[in-house]
């Protein structure tokens, strides 16, 4: 913006920086900062996450100690940089193993012969009564708690939910106009769901993942702190959590530090995940 | 805890999307529609009931190795070898002699009269296990779905279709705390009403001042989740011509928001009602644990760690069961209500 420009111009400027999606740029930066974490957590910090130092045990946030110390003295800023390289790997393969799951039961109830589909179609309503949580807990009953059992708990929590929306784009989309234009054109059916129904379908599953990133860590995390996860003293979000409960009455930075982190990620998630959603909607107009 | 609004999305995309014909006749032929379409549903609610039992038997089959050694290591806390004669009582026990599909429709048969098996590691019966701490949970449950309904009705009351601003704050706020997870929600309260304030006890205890907590807990991302339904409703409710006729005979905008807009906006949060009693039963296992509660939730994290899967199993089965009823319920309801459900 120059000198020079009228003041009508200025005033729309203004407006225009005014109409900047500014919550999706501290989103992003948000995520970014997050990937450095996970990726050069040293660029971060010049702390060891497992060094002790007693005599700075449990000490409070402070110009040293940005986010305080825990029971060994260990900081806790540099745990929870330093937890990222745990935490968002455990959230992304658990969203990995949701999606595709939803993917597989969502297509093949909505695309395969009839007999199969309502098949599928009840296993999917089974799934469905199990709350997320429980059927985690049930996996994670048989398989032992481990980083590798909650990737696929909560994967396989998450699934239900979304291969029930897979399986309604995909059957609004055999039902859209533009199928029905490609069917009377003679196109065979292998196309027509390669072609049209499956991008069609699944174009919204982007803005779904980004919202499933933060959700799974959110559960897994949640998972942690129950101690039926990754355990302490390992510097996960959810290890951290559950390590810190001790110390509830001392020091509730432990508890509340962790947990703030999970929820800006999450609401990061949503946050990038919503834009992207509405973005593709605009584009589905266009 | 929540799922994202997204997938429900799909849920009542779905719904509206259901053939919704017309009533063509009235009379004997509409409630014998009716009667067709509660049968219809409760026969589904049963195959859906049938899948999730049949899931909780196999799953018992999933622990790796011989299940009279697996039972015992996990009864005595230690894994080893064990002896025949060591394994025989247990075998008798929990009739692992049988073929598979005998044990299978036993265990059908056993639901059906309450039986939900024995514990590895009690060996008492699970639904006494289950029993003594089923009350716990579910007044918390429904205490904690009383007080979303409350919040959700007067945020969204106060917010909905109010000018832009307000508007995107409202909605920005319901996303925002139905994504907070249980646990840091849980921490916060008790760190601040109980240990700061000092407003409510600090471990649970069994009066009702120790329910408040726990409850708000897992009602406040509840109440976030469903205003997001309700607001797109309660907007869609307020452009309708019974709302302008409604303030043409002179009816104040609080008047038509709470006695006309409401009634029409509550209906997708009262749909979701068997999913908010499984989504609270299901984050009572949080709940119990930051409060130090008694209930179903601690029972079932001790379970996990135990590997005592015929009380995992049990409760998971007797929380699908309630999310199968009230859904039915619900669904009952709704065809009673609204003619266009039925289809001829």
């Amino acid at each position: 913006m120059t000198a020079l420009e009228a003041p009508g111009q200025t005033l729309n400027a203004a407006a225009l920086l005014a109409r900047r999606p500014w919550g999706l740029y501290v989103a992003v930066g948000f995520a970014v900062l997050l990937l450095v974490a996970a990726v050069a957590p040293h660029l971060l910090t010049s702390r060891d996450p497992s060094a002790l130092d007693y005599p700075a045990a449990l000490q409070a946030p402070s110009l040293t100690h940005w986010f305080g110390t825990d029971e060994s003295g260990r900081d806790l800023y540099t745990r929870v940089v330093f937890g990222a390289a745990i935490s968002l790997p455990i959230g992304l393969g658990a969203a990995v193993v949701g999606i595709v799951l939803a993917l597989l039961l969502g297509s093949t109830a909505a695309l395969a012969p009839r007999f199969i589909g309502a098949a599928v179609d009840r296993l999917l309503e089974v799934m469905f009564a199990f709350p997320a949580l429980l059927l985690a807990l049930l996996l994670i009953t048989v398989s032992g708690p481990s980083a590798i059992s909650e990737v696929f708990a909560v994967g396989l929590g998450t699934a239900p939910g979304y291969a029930r929306m897979v399986r309604g784009q995909i059957k609004a989309a055999k039902g859209a106009a533009y199928v029905e234009a490609a069917t009377a054109l003679g196109h065979s059916r292998s196309r027509i769901v390669r072609v049209h129904i499956l991008p069609n379908a699944l174009r919204p599953l982007v803005a779904v993942f980004a919202l499933s990133i933060g959700q799974s860590i959110v559960w897994a995390s949640s998972l942690s702190f129950l101690g039926l996860g990754v355990a302490p003293p390992s510097p996960e979000w959810g290890a951290l959590l559950d390590a810190g409960r001790s110390y509830i009455t001392v020091t509730p930075w432990l508890l509340v530090i962790p947990g703030l982190v999970v929820v800006a990620v999450s609401i990061a998630a949503t946050t990038i995940g919503r834009h992207l959603q509405s973005r593709l909607e605009r584009g589905d107009r266009a | 805890m929540t799922r994202t609004s997204f997938a429900d999305a799909g849920t009542s995309a779905e719904t509206e999307a259901s053939p919704a014909t017309a009533p063509t006749s009235f009379g004997r032929a509409r409630s014998r529609a009716v009667a067709r379409q509660i049968v219809r549903k409760a026969g589904s609610a049963l195959v859906v009931l049938w899948g999730a039992a049949t899931v909780a038997f196999f799953a018992q089959l999933a622990l790796p190795g011989d299940r009279a050694t697996v039972i015992l290591n996990i009864r005595a806390g230690q894994a080893q070898l064990r002896t025949p004669a060591e394994l025989a009582p247990i075998r008798a026990a929990f009739g692992l002699e049988r073929p598979l599909i005998v044990q299978y429709l036993d265990y059908l048969r056993g639901l059906i009269t309450g039986d939900f098996g024995n514990s590895y590691q009690q060996f008492r019966p699970v639904t006494a296990i289950i029993g003594e701490q089923l009350g716990a949970t579910i007044a918390l449950s429904l205490t904690a779905i009383l007080f979303a309904w409350l919040l959700m009705v007067v945020w969204v009351t106060l917010t909905a279709g109010r000018g832009p601003r307000l508007t995107a704050f409202g909605s920005l706020t319901d996303v925002v705390v139905a994504g907070l997870p249980a646990y840091w929600l849980g921490i916060l309260l008790l760190l601040v009403f109980a240990l700061g304030l000092r407003w409510f006890p600090v471990l649970g205890g069994s009066g009702p001042e120790g329910l408040v907590l726990p409850a708000l807990t897992l009602a406040i991302p509840l109440a976030g989740f469903m205003s997001q339904s309700t607001r797109a409703e309660f907007e869609r409710a307020l452009e309708q011509p019974f709302v302008l006729t409604a303030r043409m005979r002179g009816m104040g905008d609080w008047g038509v928001r709470i006695s006309h807009v409401l009634r029409h906006a509550a209906l997708p949060a009262i749909t979701l009602s068997g999913w908010a009693l499984g989504a609270t039963i299901s984050g009572a296992v949080i709940v119990e644990s930051i409060f130090s509660r008694p209930g179903i939730g601690s029972v079932l994290v001790a379970a996990v760690n135990a590997q005592d899967l015929p009380v995992v199993t049990g409760i998971v089965t007797l929380v699908a069961v309630f999310y199968v009823v009230v859904n039915l319920l619900v669904d009952v309801v709704h065809t009673l209500v609204d003619p266009r459900l039925v289809q001829s």
